[in-house]
Protein backbone atom coordinates (compact mmCIF):
# COMPACT_ATOMS: atom_id res chain seq x y z
CA UNK A 1 0.00 0.00 0.00
CA UNK A 2 1.37 3.40 -0.91
CA UNK A 3 0.77 6.71 0.84
CA UNK A 4 -2.39 7.53 -1.15
CA UNK A 5 -3.99 4.16 -0.50
CA UNK A 6 -3.12 4.32 3.20
CA UNK A 7 -4.61 7.82 3.44
CA UNK A 8 -7.81 6.71 1.70
CA UNK A 9 -8.10 3.64 3.90
CA UNK A 10 -7.65 5.91 6.92
CA UNK A 11 -10.37 8.26 5.70
CA UNK A 12 -12.79 5.41 5.10
CA UNK A 13 -12.01 3.98 8.50
CA UNK A 14 -12.62 7.35 10.19
CA UNK A 15 -15.92 7.81 8.37
CA UNK A 16 -17.05 4.29 9.24
CA UNK A 17 -16.16 5.02 12.89
CA UNK A 18 -18.30 8.14 12.69
CA UNK A 19 -21.19 5.91 11.70
CA UNK A 20 -20.46 3.52 14.57
CA UNK A 21 -20.86 6.50 16.89
CA UNK A 22 -24.49 6.67 15.75
CA UNK A 23 -25.14 3.46 17.69
CA UNK A 24 -24.32 5.35 20.88
CA UNK A 25 -26.71 8.10 19.80
CA UNK A 26 -29.51 5.52 19.87
CA UNK A 27 -28.69 4.40 23.45
CA UNK A 28 -31.13 5.14 26.25
CA UNK A 29 -29.39 7.97 28.14
CA UNK A 30 -30.06 11.47 29.40
CA UNK A 31 -28.54 13.41 26.49
CA UNK A 32 -30.02 11.00 23.96
CA UNK A 33 -33.52 11.82 25.31
CA UNK A 34 -33.10 15.56 24.87
CA UNK A 35 -34.26 17.64 21.93
CA UNK A 36 -31.17 18.28 19.70
CA UNK A 37 -31.90 22.03 19.76
CA UNK A 38 -31.67 22.05 23.58
CA UNK A 39 -28.39 20.15 23.37
CA UNK A 40 -26.92 22.53 20.78
CA UNK A 41 -27.90 25.63 22.77
CA UNK A 42 -27.01 24.14 26.17
CA UNK A 43 -23.61 22.85 25.12
CA UNK A 44 -22.78 26.10 23.31
CA UNK A 45 -23.56 28.10 26.49
CA UNK A 46 -21.41 25.77 28.61
CA UNK A 47 -18.51 25.94 26.15
CA UNK A 48 -18.65 29.76 26.24
CA UNK A 49 -18.83 29.70 30.05
CA UNK A 50 -15.75 27.45 30.27
CA UNK A 51 -13.85 29.47 27.66
CA UNK A 52 -14.45 32.81 29.39
CA UNK A 53 -13.95 31.69 33.02
CA UNK A 54 -10.86 33.11 34.75
CA UNK A 55 -10.81 30.69 37.66
CA UNK A 56 -9.60 27.12 37.36
CA UNK A 57 -12.12 25.75 39.85
CA UNK A 58 -15.00 27.19 37.77
CA UNK A 59 -13.68 25.48 34.61
CA UNK A 60 -13.25 22.34 36.73
CA UNK A 61 -16.89 22.56 37.84
CA UNK A 62 -18.10 22.79 34.23
CA UNK A 63 -15.85 19.84 33.37
CA UNK A 64 -17.31 17.88 36.29
CA UNK A 65 -20.82 18.64 34.99
CA UNK A 66 -19.73 17.34 31.56
CA UNK A 67 -18.57 14.13 33.27
CA UNK A 68 -21.96 13.81 34.97
CA UNK A 69 -23.68 14.25 31.62
CA UNK A 70 -21.40 11.60 30.08
CA UNK A 71 -22.10 9.12 32.90
CA UNK A 72 -25.86 9.62 32.62
CA UNK A 73 -25.68 9.21 28.83
CA UNK A 74 -23.78 5.89 28.83
CA UNK A 75 -20.62 7.46 27.42
CA UNK A 76 -17.70 5.68 29.08
CA UNK A 77 -14.69 7.63 30.42
CA UNK A 78 -12.52 5.20 28.45
CA UNK A 79 -14.12 6.32 25.19
CA UNK A 80 -13.77 9.98 26.15
CA UNK A 81 -10.16 9.42 27.16
CA UNK A 82 -9.30 7.77 23.86
CA UNK A 83 -11.27 10.11 21.61
CA UNK A 84 -10.94 13.45 23.45
CA UNK A 85 -8.74 13.78 26.49
CA UNK A 86 -5.50 12.25 25.18
CA UNK A 87 -5.62 13.85 21.67
CA UNK A 88 -6.64 17.23 23.19
CA UNK A 89 -3.88 16.98 25.79
CA UNK A 90 -1.26 16.20 23.15
CA UNK A 91 -2.48 18.98 20.85
CA UNK A 92 -2.79 21.71 23.47
CA UNK A 93 0.21 20.37 25.42
CA UNK A 94 2.47 21.18 22.47
CA UNK A 95 1.10 24.72 22.36
CA UNK A 96 1.06 25.20 26.15
CA UNK A 97 4.44 23.59 26.86
CA UNK A 98 6.61 26.76 26.43
CA UNK A 99 4.25 28.95 28.49
CA UNK A 100 5.58 28.08 32.01
CA UNK A 101 9.11 28.90 30.82
CA UNK A 102 8.49 32.09 28.84
CA UNK A 103 5.80 33.87 30.86
CA UNK A 104 7.50 36.04 33.50
CA UNK A 105 6.46 35.68 37.16
CA UNK A 106 7.27 34.02 40.46
CA UNK A 107 9.73 31.16 39.87
CA UNK A 108 8.53 27.93 41.50
CA UNK A 109 11.06 25.47 40.08
CA UNK A 110 14.08 25.29 37.76
CA UNK A 111 14.64 22.64 35.08
CA UNK A 112 17.58 20.48 36.31
CA UNK A 113 20.68 20.81 34.16
CA UNK A 114 19.43 23.67 32.00
CA UNK A 115 18.26 25.83 34.88
CA UNK A 116 15.25 27.22 32.97
CA UNK A 117 12.80 28.89 35.39
CA UNK A 118 9.24 27.58 35.69
CA UNK A 119 6.87 30.39 36.73
CA UNK A 120 3.58 30.17 38.65
CA UNK A 121 1.92 32.55 36.17
CA UNK A 122 3.16 30.43 33.24
CA UNK A 123 1.84 27.25 34.82
CA UNK A 124 -1.50 28.96 35.42
CA UNK A 125 -1.72 30.05 31.75
CA UNK A 126 -0.92 26.55 30.52
CA UNK A 127 -3.46 25.14 32.99
CA UNK A 128 -6.17 27.49 31.70
CA UNK A 129 -5.49 26.55 28.10
CA UNK A 130 -5.46 22.80 28.71
CA UNK A 131 -8.53 22.73 30.99
CA UNK A 132 -10.57 25.01 28.73
CA UNK A 133 -9.79 22.93 25.64
CA UNK A 134 -10.44 19.64 27.45
CA UNK A 135 -13.78 20.92 28.79
CA UNK A 136 -14.94 22.39 25.46
CA UNK A 137 -13.86 19.28 23.53
CA UNK A 138 -15.56 16.94 26.03
CA UNK A 139 -18.84 18.88 25.78
CA UNK A 140 -18.71 19.03 21.95
CA UNK A 141 -17.96 15.32 21.63
CA UNK A 142 -20.82 14.52 24.02
CA UNK A 143 -23.15 16.38 21.63
CA UNK A 144 -21.87 14.43 18.62
CA UNK A 145 -21.88 11.06 20.41
CA UNK A 146 -25.40 11.48 21.75
CA UNK A 147 -27.02 12.85 18.59
CA UNK A 148 -27.14 11.47 15.03
CA UNK A 149 -25.20 13.85 12.79
CA UNK A 150 -28.26 14.54 10.66
CA UNK A 151 -30.16 15.73 13.75
CA UNK A 152 -27.24 17.95 14.80
CA UNK A 153 -27.32 19.58 11.37
CA UNK A 154 -31.05 20.20 11.56
CA UNK A 155 -30.69 21.57 15.09
CA UNK A 156 -28.18 24.14 13.79
CA UNK A 157 -31.19 25.88 12.27
CA UNK A 158 -32.00 27.11 15.78
CA UNK A 159 -28.76 29.13 15.59
CA UNK A 160 -30.04 30.69 12.35
CA UNK A 161 -27.66 28.70 10.16
CA UNK A 162 -29.13 29.06 6.63
CA UNK A 163 -31.15 26.08 5.34
CA UNK A 164 -29.02 25.85 2.22
CA UNK A 165 -25.84 25.40 4.31
CA UNK A 166 -27.51 22.71 6.42
CA UNK A 167 -28.61 20.89 3.25
CA UNK A 168 -25.13 21.16 1.69
CA UNK A 169 -23.52 19.74 4.85
CA UNK A 170 -26.07 16.91 4.90
CA UNK A 171 -25.43 16.06 1.26
CA UNK A 172 -21.66 16.22 1.76
CA UNK A 173 -22.02 13.75 4.63
CA UNK A 174 -24.16 11.51 2.42
CA UNK A 175 -21.86 11.46 -0.63
CA UNK A 176 -18.47 11.37 1.06
CA UNK A 177 -18.94 7.61 1.52
CA UNK A 178 -19.82 7.05 -2.11
CA UNK A 179 -16.84 9.03 -3.41
CA UNK A 180 -14.39 7.47 -0.96
CA UNK A 181 -15.57 4.01 -1.97
CA UNK A 182 -15.25 4.98 -5.60
CA UNK A 183 -11.67 6.17 -5.01
CA UNK A 184 -10.79 2.99 -3.14
CA UNK A 185 -12.26 0.82 -5.94
CA UNK A 186 -10.20 2.74 -8.51
CA UNK A 187 -6.98 2.20 -6.58
CA UNK A 188 -7.75 -1.47 -5.93
CA UNK A 189 -8.50 -2.12 -9.59
CA UNK A 190 -5.20 -0.47 -10.47
CA UNK A 191 -3.34 -2.58 -7.91
CA UNK A 192 -4.94 -5.78 -9.26
CA UNK A 193 -3.34 -5.08 -12.66
CA UNK A 194 0.11 -4.20 -11.39
CA UNK A 195 3.18 -6.31 -10.77
CA UNK A 196 5.94 -4.90 -8.60
CA UNK A 197 6.25 -1.33 -7.39
CA UNK A 198 6.02 1.92 -9.30
CA UNK A 199 8.74 4.50 -8.95
CA UNK A 200 8.00 7.88 -7.35
CA UNK A 201 7.24 9.97 -10.48
CA UNK A 202 5.00 7.24 -11.99
CA UNK A 203 3.19 6.88 -8.69
CA UNK A 204 2.57 10.64 -8.52
CA UNK A 205 1.42 10.68 -12.16
CA UNK A 206 -1.08 7.90 -11.47
CA UNK A 207 -2.26 9.61 -8.28
CA UNK A 208 -2.85 12.85 -10.21
CA UNK A 209 -4.74 10.92 -12.92
CA UNK A 210 -6.90 9.25 -10.24
CA UNK A 211 -7.68 12.63 -8.70
CA UNK A 212 -8.72 13.91 -12.14
CA UNK A 213 -10.99 10.90 -12.78
CA UNK A 214 -12.53 11.26 -9.33
CA UNK A 215 -13.10 14.96 -9.97
CA UNK A 216 -14.91 14.26 -13.22
CA UNK A 217 -16.98 11.54 -11.48
CA UNK A 218 -17.88 14.06 -8.78
CA UNK A 219 -19.01 16.59 -11.38
CA UNK A 220 -21.10 13.93 -13.16
CA UNK A 221 -22.62 12.86 -9.83
CA UNK A 222 -23.45 16.42 -8.83
CA UNK A 223 -25.19 16.99 -12.19
CA UNK A 224 -27.20 13.79 -11.80
CA UNK A 225 -28.15 14.59 -8.21
CA UNK A 226 -29.27 18.05 -9.28
CA UNK A 227 -31.48 16.47 -11.98
CA UNK A 228 -32.97 14.11 -9.39
CA UNK A 229 -33.71 17.10 -7.14
CA UNK A 230 -35.33 19.02 -10.01
CA UNK A 231 -37.45 15.98 -10.85
CA UNK A 232 -39.01 16.17 -7.38
CA UNK A 233 -39.86 19.83 -7.41
CA UNK A 234 -36.63 21.57 -6.33
CA UNK A 235 -36.59 25.11 -7.71
CA UNK A 236 -33.60 26.68 -5.96
CA UNK A 237 -35.23 27.11 -2.53
CA UNK A 238 -34.78 24.24 -0.09
CA UNK A 239 -37.51 23.38 2.39
CA UNK A 240 -36.85 21.23 5.44
CA UNK A 241 -39.00 19.48 7.97
CA UNK A 242 -38.05 20.53 11.50
CA UNK A 243 -39.75 17.63 13.22
CA UNK A 244 -38.43 18.34 16.72
CA UNK A 245 -40.64 18.19 19.79
CA UNK A 246 -39.71 19.55 23.19
CA UNK A 247 -40.77 17.78 26.39
CA UNK A 248 -40.72 18.83 30.07
CA UNK A 249 -37.28 17.24 30.53
CA UNK A 250 -35.87 19.48 27.75
CA UNK A 251 -37.03 22.63 29.54
CA UNK A 252 -35.76 21.40 32.92
CA UNK A 253 -32.32 20.63 31.48
CA UNK A 254 -32.20 23.93 29.59
CA UNK A 255 -32.99 25.88 32.77
CA UNK A 256 -30.44 23.82 34.75
CA UNK A 257 -27.71 24.37 32.15
CA UNK A 258 -28.55 28.09 31.88
CA UNK A 259 -28.35 28.43 35.70
CA UNK A 260 -25.02 26.59 35.79
CA UNK A 261 -23.63 28.72 32.97
CA UNK A 262 -24.84 31.93 34.69
CA UNK A 263 -23.11 30.83 37.91
CA UNK A 264 -19.93 30.04 35.92
CA UNK A 265 -20.02 33.50 34.29
CA UNK A 266 -20.55 35.16 37.68
CA UNK A 267 -17.96 33.26 39.74
CA UNK A 268 -15.50 32.94 36.87
CA UNK A 269 -15.15 36.69 36.29
CA UNK B 1 -64.95 22.49 -28.84
CA UNK B 2 -62.76 21.12 -26.03
CA UNK B 3 -60.67 18.01 -26.62
CA UNK B 4 -61.52 14.84 -24.71
CA UNK B 5 -58.73 14.46 -22.11
CA UNK B 6 -58.68 10.70 -22.75
CA UNK B 7 -57.72 11.27 -26.37
CA UNK B 8 -54.96 13.82 -25.72
CA UNK B 9 -51.65 11.98 -25.33
CA UNK B 10 -49.88 12.41 -22.00
CA UNK B 11 -46.69 12.93 -23.98
CA UNK B 12 -46.52 13.74 -27.65
CA UNK B 13 -42.98 13.60 -29.04
CA UNK B 14 -42.65 15.16 -32.48
CA UNK B 15 -39.51 14.84 -34.63
CA UNK B 16 -37.18 15.19 -31.63
CA UNK B 17 -33.41 15.25 -31.99
CA UNK B 18 -31.06 15.43 -28.99
CA UNK B 19 -27.27 15.38 -28.84
CA UNK B 20 -24.79 15.07 -25.98
CA UNK B 21 -22.04 17.32 -27.32
CA UNK B 22 -21.27 15.66 -30.69
CA UNK B 23 -22.98 12.33 -29.96
CA UNK B 24 -26.52 11.94 -31.25
CA UNK B 25 -28.68 10.29 -28.60
CA UNK B 26 -32.06 10.66 -30.33
CA UNK B 27 -32.74 11.51 -33.96
CA UNK B 28 -36.05 12.46 -35.56
CA UNK B 29 -38.04 10.64 -32.88
CA UNK B 30 -41.84 10.80 -32.98
CA UNK B 31 -44.16 8.88 -30.70
CA UNK B 32 -47.22 9.42 -28.51
CA UNK B 33 -47.92 8.04 -25.06
CA UNK B 34 -51.65 7.77 -24.35
CA UNK B 35 -53.06 8.20 -20.84
CA UNK B 36 -53.42 5.15 -18.58
CA UNK B 37 -51.16 2.97 -20.73
CA UNK B 38 -48.14 1.01 -19.57
CA UNK B 39 -45.36 1.54 -22.07
CA UNK B 40 -42.03 -0.27 -22.33
CA UNK B 41 -39.09 1.44 -24.03
CA UNK B 42 -36.89 -1.39 -25.27
CA UNK B 43 -33.34 -1.11 -26.52
CA UNK B 44 -29.74 -2.00 -25.82
CA UNK B 45 -27.46 0.25 -23.79
CA UNK B 46 -26.94 3.59 -25.51
CA UNK B 47 -30.06 3.29 -27.67
CA UNK B 48 -31.58 6.50 -26.29
CA UNK B 49 -34.16 5.15 -23.80
CA UNK B 50 -32.81 7.00 -20.75
CA UNK B 51 -32.37 10.19 -22.76
CA UNK B 52 -36.02 10.03 -23.79
CA UNK B 53 -37.08 9.62 -20.16
CA UNK B 54 -35.02 12.69 -19.19
CA UNK B 55 -36.68 14.67 -21.98
CA UNK B 56 -40.15 13.51 -20.88
CA UNK B 57 -39.37 14.58 -17.32
CA UNK B 58 -38.26 18.04 -18.42
CA UNK B 59 -34.68 17.51 -17.24
CA UNK B 60 -33.26 18.07 -20.72
CA UNK B 61 -34.76 19.72 -23.80
CA UNK B 62 -34.66 18.72 -27.47
CA UNK B 63 -32.29 20.43 -29.86
CA UNK B 64 -34.91 20.01 -32.58
CA UNK B 65 -38.57 19.06 -32.49
CA UNK B 66 -41.15 19.43 -29.76
CA UNK B 67 -42.59 17.55 -26.78
CA UNK B 68 -45.99 18.29 -25.29
CA UNK B 69 -47.37 17.20 -21.93
CA UNK B 70 -51.19 16.82 -21.94
CA UNK B 71 -51.32 19.16 -24.93
CA UNK B 72 -49.06 21.84 -23.43
CA UNK B 73 -45.52 22.43 -24.70
CA UNK B 74 -42.88 20.98 -22.38
CA UNK B 75 -40.11 23.54 -22.68
CA UNK B 76 -37.46 25.15 -20.50
CA UNK B 77 -39.42 28.42 -20.50
CA UNK B 78 -42.64 26.71 -19.40
CA UNK B 79 -40.82 24.96 -16.54
CA UNK B 80 -39.53 28.31 -15.29
CA UNK B 81 -43.11 29.23 -14.46
CA UNK B 82 -44.34 27.95 -11.05
CA UNK B 83 -47.89 27.69 -12.45
CA UNK B 84 -46.69 24.97 -14.83
CA UNK B 85 -43.71 23.54 -12.93
CA UNK B 86 -45.37 22.66 -9.60
CA UNK B 87 -48.33 20.74 -11.10
CA UNK B 88 -46.00 19.08 -13.63
CA UNK B 89 -43.61 17.86 -10.92
CA UNK B 90 -46.57 16.61 -8.87
CA UNK B 91 -48.10 14.79 -11.83
CA UNK B 92 -44.93 13.26 -13.29
CA UNK B 93 -42.51 11.20 -11.18
CA UNK B 94 -39.25 9.69 -12.32
CA UNK B 95 -37.26 6.86 -10.77
CA UNK B 96 -33.63 6.94 -11.89
CA UNK B 97 -31.57 3.89 -12.78
CA UNK B 98 -28.87 4.57 -10.18
CA UNK B 99 -30.63 4.89 -6.80
CA UNK B 100 -27.61 6.61 -5.25
CA UNK B 101 -28.19 9.78 -7.25
CA UNK B 102 -31.79 9.93 -6.12
CA UNK B 103 -31.08 9.29 -2.45
CA UNK B 104 -29.37 12.53 -1.51
CA UNK B 105 -31.05 13.19 1.85
CA UNK B 106 -29.43 12.15 5.13
CA UNK B 107 -32.18 9.69 6.14
CA UNK B 108 -34.89 7.63 4.45
CA UNK B 109 -37.59 9.72 6.14
CA UNK B 110 -36.09 12.98 4.84
CA UNK B 111 -35.77 11.44 1.39
CA UNK B 112 -39.46 10.53 1.15
CA UNK B 113 -40.43 13.94 2.58
CA UNK B 114 -38.24 15.87 0.11
CA UNK B 115 -40.74 16.00 -2.79
CA UNK B 116 -43.80 17.05 -0.74
CA UNK B 117 -41.71 19.69 1.04
CA UNK B 118 -40.45 21.20 -2.21
CA UNK B 119 -44.05 21.35 -3.45
CA UNK B 120 -44.79 23.23 -0.22
CA UNK B 121 -47.40 20.90 1.18
CA UNK B 122 -48.48 21.76 4.76
CA UNK B 123 -46.39 20.07 7.46
CA UNK B 124 -49.24 17.84 8.70
CA UNK B 125 -49.96 16.62 5.19
CA UNK B 126 -46.25 15.91 4.58
CA UNK B 127 -45.95 13.89 7.80
CA UNK B 128 -49.12 11.91 7.09
CA UNK B 129 -48.17 11.21 3.44
CA UNK B 130 -44.64 10.10 4.35
CA UNK B 131 -45.89 7.81 7.13
CA UNK B 132 -48.47 6.26 4.82
CA UNK B 133 -45.95 5.73 2.02
CA UNK B 134 -43.32 4.19 4.31
CA UNK B 135 -45.96 1.73 5.53
CA UNK B 136 -47.23 0.98 2.01
CA UNK B 137 -43.69 0.21 0.80
CA UNK B 138 -42.90 -1.69 4.03
CA UNK B 139 -39.88 0.46 4.81
CA UNK B 140 -41.01 2.11 8.06
CA UNK B 141 -38.22 0.26 9.89
CA UNK B 142 -35.68 2.03 7.66
CA UNK B 143 -36.94 5.57 8.24
CA UNK B 144 -34.03 6.79 10.37
CA UNK B 145 -31.36 4.94 8.39
CA UNK B 146 -28.83 6.64 6.15
CA UNK B 147 -29.19 5.59 2.47
CA UNK B 148 -25.54 4.51 2.63
CA UNK B 149 -26.55 1.63 4.88
CA UNK B 150 -29.26 0.21 2.61
CA UNK B 151 -29.02 -2.72 0.21
CA UNK B 152 -29.65 -2.03 -3.49
CA UNK B 153 -33.13 -3.56 -3.21
CA UNK B 154 -33.98 -1.34 -0.24
CA UNK B 155 -32.58 1.70 -2.05
CA UNK B 156 -34.84 1.00 -5.03
CA UNK B 157 -37.86 0.74 -2.74
CA UNK B 158 -36.97 4.04 -1.09
CA UNK B 159 -36.55 5.76 -4.49
CA UNK B 160 -39.98 4.47 -5.53
CA UNK B 161 -41.49 5.63 -2.23
CA UNK B 162 -39.90 9.07 -2.65
CA UNK B 163 -41.66 9.45 -6.00
CA UNK B 164 -44.96 7.70 -5.23
CA UNK B 165 -45.50 9.86 -2.14
CA UNK B 166 -46.53 12.63 -4.55
CA UNK B 167 -49.11 10.27 -6.08
CA UNK B 168 -48.04 11.09 -9.66
CA UNK B 169 -50.30 10.34 -12.59
CA UNK B 170 -47.31 9.47 -14.76
CA UNK B 171 -44.44 7.27 -13.63
CA UNK B 172 -41.17 7.19 -15.58
CA UNK B 173 -38.98 4.24 -14.58
CA UNK B 174 -35.41 3.87 -15.82
CA UNK B 175 -34.28 0.23 -15.70
CA UNK B 176 -36.21 -0.56 -12.50
CA UNK B 177 -34.79 -4.08 -12.12
CA UNK B 178 -31.15 -3.37 -12.98
CA UNK B 179 -28.55 -4.43 -10.37
CA UNK B 180 -31.21 -6.15 -8.26
CA UNK B 181 -30.83 -9.68 -6.97
CA UNK B 182 -33.47 -12.12 -8.29
CA UNK B 183 -35.73 -11.81 -5.22
CA UNK B 184 -35.67 -7.97 -5.19
CA UNK B 185 -36.19 -7.93 -8.97
CA UNK B 186 -39.20 -10.20 -8.56
CA UNK B 187 -40.64 -7.91 -5.83
CA UNK B 188 -40.16 -4.91 -8.11
CA UNK B 189 -41.95 -6.68 -10.99
CA UNK B 190 -44.79 -7.64 -8.65
CA UNK B 191 -45.08 -4.00 -7.72
CA UNK B 192 -45.14 -2.88 -11.36
CA UNK B 193 -47.76 -5.52 -12.17
CA UNK B 194 -49.77 -4.11 -9.28
CA UNK B 195 -49.97 -0.81 -11.15
CA UNK B 196 -52.08 -2.50 -13.85
CA UNK B 197 -55.60 -1.17 -13.90
CA UNK B 198 -54.65 1.95 -11.99
CA UNK B 199 -55.09 5.40 -13.44
CA UNK B 200 -51.34 5.81 -13.82
CA UNK B 201 -49.45 6.04 -17.07
CA UNK B 202 -46.23 4.07 -16.63
CA UNK B 203 -43.26 4.39 -18.98
CA UNK B 204 -40.53 1.84 -18.23
CA UNK B 205 -37.18 1.71 -19.96
CA UNK B 206 -35.68 -1.77 -19.96
CA UNK B 207 -33.73 -4.32 -21.94
CA UNK B 208 -35.05 -7.20 -19.87
CA UNK B 209 -37.43 -8.95 -22.28
CA UNK B 210 -38.56 -11.44 -19.64
CA UNK B 211 -40.56 -8.80 -17.81
CA UNK B 212 -42.03 -6.93 -20.78
CA UNK B 213 -45.28 -8.89 -21.09
CA UNK B 214 -45.94 -8.37 -17.37
CA UNK B 215 -45.26 -4.66 -17.18
CA UNK B 216 -46.36 -3.24 -20.55
CA UNK B 217 -49.37 -2.92 -22.84
CA UNK B 218 -47.29 -1.37 -25.63
CA UNK B 219 -43.62 -1.37 -26.58
CA UNK B 220 -41.34 0.98 -28.47
CA UNK B 221 -38.07 -0.51 -29.69
CA UNK B 222 -35.03 1.79 -30.01
CA UNK B 223 -31.75 1.43 -31.83
CA UNK B 224 -29.02 4.09 -31.84
CA UNK B 225 -31.44 6.88 -31.08
CA UNK B 226 -34.12 5.89 -33.57
CA UNK B 227 -37.49 4.22 -33.10
CA UNK B 228 -37.34 1.00 -35.12
CA UNK B 229 -40.55 -0.77 -34.08
CA UNK B 230 -43.71 -0.39 -32.05
CA UNK B 231 -46.43 -2.84 -31.02
CA UNK B 232 -47.85 -4.97 -28.26
CA UNK B 233 -45.38 -7.09 -26.27
CA UNK B 234 -46.58 -10.25 -28.03
CA UNK B 235 -46.07 -8.68 -31.47
CA UNK B 236 -42.59 -7.42 -30.59
CA UNK B 237 -41.38 -10.58 -28.86
CA UNK B 238 -42.41 -12.62 -31.90
CA UNK B 239 -39.98 -10.71 -34.14
CA UNK B 240 -36.77 -12.59 -33.33
CA UNK B 241 -34.78 -11.00 -36.15
CA UNK B 242 -35.69 -7.51 -34.87
CA UNK B 243 -34.66 -8.45 -31.34
CA UNK B 244 -31.34 -9.84 -32.56
CA UNK B 245 -30.71 -6.81 -34.74
CA UNK B 246 -31.33 -4.46 -31.79
CA UNK B 247 -29.10 -6.54 -29.44
CA UNK B 248 -32.03 -7.45 -27.21
CA UNK B 249 -31.47 -11.23 -27.42
CA UNK B 250 -28.28 -13.18 -27.20
CA UNK B 251 -27.21 -16.71 -27.90
CA UNK B 252 -27.38 -19.36 -25.19
CA UNK B 253 -24.91 -22.22 -25.40
CA UNK B 254 -25.93 -25.65 -24.22
CA UNK B 255 -24.81 -29.28 -24.55
CA UNK B 256 -27.20 -31.95 -25.81
CA UNK B 257 -27.25 -35.52 -24.50
CA UNK B 258 -25.35 -36.55 -27.61
CA UNK B 259 -22.46 -34.34 -26.49
CA UNK B 260 -23.06 -31.84 -29.29
CA UNK B 261 -22.68 -28.19 -28.24
CA UNK B 262 -24.57 -25.46 -30.04
CA UNK B 263 -25.97 -21.99 -29.44
CA UNK B 264 -29.02 -20.03 -30.52
CA UNK B 265 -30.92 -16.98 -29.27
CA UNK B 266 -34.08 -17.53 -27.24
CA UNK B 267 -36.42 -15.91 -24.71
CA UNK B 268 -37.76 -17.23 -21.41
CA UNK B 269 -41.46 -16.35 -21.53
CA UNK B 270 -43.88 -18.18 -19.25
CA UNK B 271 -47.56 -17.79 -18.53
CA UNK B 272 -49.66 -19.56 -15.92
Amino acid sequence: MNFLERTLAGFLNAVEHALDAEDLAKANGLLQCLDPRVKVIGILILVIAAATAHKLWVIGAVFAFALLLAASSRVSPLLLGRRVWIPALIFTGIIAFPAPFVIPGRVVWRLPGLGWPLTAQGLMSAGYLVTRVETAATLSVLLILSTPWTRVLKALRVLRVPVVLVVILGMAYRYIFLLLESARDMLESRRSRMVGKLNGPDNRRLAAASVGVLMSKTLQLSGDVYSAMLARGFRGEVYMLDDFQTAALDWIMLVLIAALAAAAFYYGR
Amino acid sequence: MTENPMTVPVFDVRDVTFRYHQVTALEGLSLAIPPGKRIALLGANGSGKSTLLRLLDGLAFPEKGEITFCGEPLSEERLQSPEFAYPFRRRVGMVFQNPDIQLFSPTVFDEVAFGPLQLQWPKDKVLAAVKEMLEAMRITHLKDRSPHHLSTGEKKRVTLASVLVLDPEVLLLDEPTSALDPKSASQMIDFLIGLRGGAKTVVTSTHDLDIVEDIADECFVFQTGRLVAAGTPTEILRQTSLLEQTNLTHAHRHIHATGETHSHPHLHPHKH
